[in-house]
């Protein structure tokens, strides 16, 4: 009764006013709890396109090449082993110095030379090879600038960084470019190109390609495999221990970490079963046991989804068990199975830690044509492209994540899309 | 014949097997007066002689390609002369391996000794018959399945329940491939961890306070024993994934109350598939992001508060692992906190509540038990992720509490030691499987805790 008492419309209203700041109070919590996280989404993916989008440019210097048989040794343009031999290099030295003049010194003489990518020179070889003819002829042609160059080159906007370019350097650039002779092009060795130790070089394609590979191989096994557990466990499944353990391990696998699905790759599937190490078949199954919960589980909301009602129907009109299952419920929950295993394979293809217990960190830098040939994921070689110290690479490791954030995004839209589309409602 | 052309064979003569047996069931039917006087449709017993030719042959092939190499590599060190053979494993491992290369032509067979290209030749011969023994041994089981899959076929035959009973084993064995996968996991670091324990004591490492994994290369060299006293990376995993757990929990719970009871439908859905994009980055570009604009940040921030910071810090870490981890806390929150009863929450606000204390008060602690086991599974997250750390913790094993300087983990130790080629049977390889032993077991618990807690939660209110 005391307390009571003292409830004075004074009070009740002092009290009102400190109860409703603390609604205000919370009320604010909330905003600034999500205006965090959004602020943490805009930060990452506004400080990846910063860095990555110069990553699909390529700064690009034109000058002519003369493909002189002397220089190059060559006589005879469609002898492979001519070719091989064939020192194109000189040729792009001997273009710089025709295009920027003679100069003196090792020092100088290596700065000129450092202007264009080593790799020039297989391109130039690579051309030969297709058009024999071009021996002794000249063109003119646009060459891929050193990464060094090229680093500098994008950055002239800002903050320039000169770090590793000297002052003649910069002076030839600007020369060339003055002659509009320097332009920043599609770079589209990027997307078909390996890996490469030189960053103008380096591409993401053998990465792409292995990745692809691995992803087929996961989702054969993984969709399969899982759809049929799911079957079993929605439509068959007597209550007994058994089954109770079944789900008991599908939860669990869900939530162990996924380099511990690494450490059984090693262990089983090189050790035991002697897999060929860095393969994607062997990154393939490995991940194939990790988005197996995934999609048993998934798999087991689509068919929980399909009303009793077809399946009475069913059994009504004499079908057995297994035809009902096959027959009615598994085309009804498809396209949730579906969603289901496009979200496993997204999850599958952004995963790293796994494939690096695997081999699957070597450096690689043949594009991978099969499911036994050592190949990287487009994961992993973020990875590897993180730790190189040229500073071209951190452009490059934006660019490949900008690349997988793009394949990420597409196969969650596909996802969202094929469930507004297929899911029926009952 | 290579085993993936065997298997295209087999799966052709298996569509064979359906088709030839389809044919003679409809001509048996056919003088009976039609196939309902068949006991199934004619297309379960072509199912049913293609399950027959295909399936055995199938699995004869599947042993044959796990025990075809072991085998045949104990039959060529059988066959060398008995001086040949190294007592030890780990050289026999190595000869073997040295056979296998010169067999496949990897390794030129100048400058081997001649027992060593004798034995080459010999693996070559084995494997050779062997691939043959193994083709027409399959051949003949598929052609012998088929024939006596369209032999038995009479209008009596069961052939629907004999496919059904098939069908329903092959759905049991994939629903198992879970149990199996567990129990590998299990035997895999459990018998290497074994390995490790009996050179490093239990003890030592459980208790140990340093960290060192390097092994002598040659035998007395200096201060290269290893010490493998996990303790500083207990420390430092727990470091990170509370500051991670302190970003992420307040955040996430924060965000899901939020959008849950506060805000406008317009608001939501824009807000929930924004932070839902935080779930679906790859880790590695969270490392990235960590590594190469938060740790430097921090570093920078801390240079000018007069603080000096690692550039590994654990804080960016932490702070990078927390972010990550906050749709994941948010959609556990929200799904516990949708699953409190509607009556709960009138009750209260019919008492005269505001919101904010209808939620403290009624909601948070009848979807208390949800939320803990939300946070713990969490937790496990936090433990077990990988890139995050690799990419921006350091591999110094300090053994601190301090946010700012560099910690590692499990997982870092796990990768440095397992990354790169190394013998199997040394300590330091071993260690790695023994750190990945205590972070199965650690997440394991973790999360049979949480998936109980919360499972009784949601009974209560069901």
């Amino acid at each position: 009764m005391t307390e009571l008492a003292k409830n004075t419309p004074e009070t009740i209203r002092a009290s009102l006013a400190r109860r409703h700041r603390a609604e205000t109070r919370f009320r604010c919590y909330g905003i600034a709890a999500i205006s965090f996280g959004m602020l943490a989404v805009v930060v990452l993916l506004a400080d990846i396109t910063i860095k990555g989008h110069g990553a699909f440019r390529q700064t690009y210097v034109q000058l002519e090449v003369h493909y002189d048989p002397e220089l190059l040794d060559i006589d005879d343009a469609r002898d492979p082993a001519a070719l091989l031999r064939g020192n194109f290099q000189a040729v792009v030295r001997a273009a710089l110095r025709d295009r920027l003049g003679q100069v003196s010194g090792r020092v100088e003489h290596r700065a000129q030379n450092a202007l264009v990518s080593n790799g020039a020179a297989y391109d130039l070889r690579e051309r030969m090879r297709e058009n024999p003819d071009l021996l002794g002829a000249r063109e003119t042609l646009w060459l891929a600038a050193d990464d060094d160059i090229d680093t500098w080159f994008k950055s002239r906007g800002g903050e320039a960084f000169t770090g590793r370019i000297s002052d003649r350097q910069m002076e030839w650039m600007r020369a060339l470019e003055a002659d509009g002779d320097v332009a920043l092009r599609f770079n589209a060795d990027f997307f078909t190109r390996g890996d490469s130790r030189e960053p103008e070089q380096a591409g993401i394609g053998g990465a792409i390609m292995g990745s692809l590979l691995t992803l087929v191989v996961t989702l054969a096994l993984s969709f399969p495999i899982g759809v049929a557990a799911a079957i079993y466990l929605e439509e068959f499944a007597p209550q007994n221990r058994w089954t109770d353990f079944i789900e008991v391990n599908i939860n669990n696998l869900a939530a162990v970490p996924s380099i511990i699905f690494g450490l059984l790759g090693l262990a089983v599937f090189i050790n035991f079963f002697e897999v060929p190490r860095s393969a994607p078949v062997l990154g393939g199954l490995v991940l194939t046991l990790m988005t197996l919960p995934t999609i048993i589980i998934s798999s087991r909301a689509a068919i929980k989804a399909v009303p009793p009602s077809i399946r009475e129907a069913a059994l009504g009109v004499g079908a057995s068990k297994m035809q009902t299952v096959l027959g009615h419920v598994l085309p009804l929950a498809m396209p949730g199975m579906l969603t289901g295993a496009i979200i496993g394979m997204a999850q599958a293809l952004g995963e790293t830690a796994p494939l690096l217990m695997i081999g699957m960190v070597a450096f690689i830098v043949d594009v991978p044509t099969g499911f036994t040939e050592p190949a990287t994921v487009l994961p992993v070689q973020i990875f590897l492209w993180a730790d190189s110290p040229e500073r071209a690479f951190v452009e490059k490791t934006s660019g490949a994540i900008m690349v997988l954030l793009t394949f990420l995004i597409f196969m969650n839209a596909l996802a969202v899309l094929l469930r507004k589309r297929l899911e029926r409602r009952w | 014949m290579s085993p993936v052309n065997l298997i295209i064979t087999l799966l052709l003569l298996s569509i064979v097997a359906h088709y030839l047996a389809h044919n003679r069931a409809e001509a048996l039917a056919r003088p009976l007066g039609g196939i309902r006087h068949l006991h199934s449709l004619p297309f379960y017993y072509g199912l049913r002689s293609a399950l027959w030719c295909g399936l055995p042959a199938l699995a004869l092939l599947l042993l044959w390609m796990i025990f075809d190499d072991p085998l045949t590599r104990s039959l060529v060190l059988a066959g060398m002369p008995g001086d040949a053979v190294p007592e030890s494993p780990a050289q026999r491992g190595l000869l073997l391996s040295t056979i296998v290369n010169v067999a496949e032509g990897a390794l030129p067979p100048d400058g081997l000794s001649a027992t060593v290209v004798e034995a080459a030749q010999r693996y070559q011969e084995l494997r050779g018959l062997s691939t043959r023994i193994v083709s027409v041994a399959a051949f003949a089981l598929a052609l012998g399945g088929l024939a006596w899959g369209v032999r038995r076929i009479s209008p009596q035959l069961r052939a629907r329940q004999e496919v059904e009973t098939v069908l329903r084993w092959l759905l049991l064995t994939s629903a198992s491939i879970a149990i199996f996968t567990t129990l590998g996991i299990l035997l895999s670091v459990l018998f290497e961890s074994l390995r490790f324990f009996q050179s490093v004591p239990v003890t030592d490492f459980l208790f140990g306070l340093e960290w060192s994994p390097q092994m002598a290369i040659r035998e007395g060299q200096v201060g290269s024993t290893g010490q493998f006293g996990a303790v500083p990376l207990f420390v430092g995993t727990l470091l990170i994934s509370a500051i991670a757990l302190l970003v992420a929990v307040p955040v996430g719970l924060m965000s899901a109350i939020y959008l849950g009871e506060y805000a406008s439908p317009r608001v939501r859905n824009i807000a929930k598939p924004v932070l839902e994009i935080l779930a679906g980055v790859p880790t590695v570009v969270y490392g990235f992001f960590a590594a190469l604009t938060v740790a430097p940040f921090i570093r920078d921030l801390g240079m000018q508060l007069g603080l000096s910071v690692s550039s590994e810090s654990a804080l960016a870490a932490g702070l990078v692992m927390g972010v990550m981890i906050i749709p994941f806390v948010s959609s556990l929150t929200d799904d516990v906190i949708t699953a409190v009863p509607r009556s709960l929450r009138d009750g209260s606000l019919a008492m005269g509540a505001t919101r904010s204390e209808t939620i403290k008060k009624v909601i948070m602690p009848a979807a208390l038990p949800g939320i803990v086991g939300g946070v713990l599974l969490a937790a496990s997250r936090a433990i077990g992720e990988t890139m995050i750390v690799v990419m921006a913790a350091g591999l110094a094993a300090n053994l601190t509490a301090n946010p700012l300087e560099t910690v590692t983990t499990i997982t870092v130790q796990i990768v440095t030691l397992l990354v790169g080629d190394q013998e199997f049977d040394s300590p330091k390889t071993l260690a790695a499987f023994a750190l990945g032993l205590m972070l199965f077991v650690t997440t394991l618990l973790l999360n049979v805790i949480a998936l109980r807690v919360v499972k009784k939660y949601r009974e209560r209110y069901d």
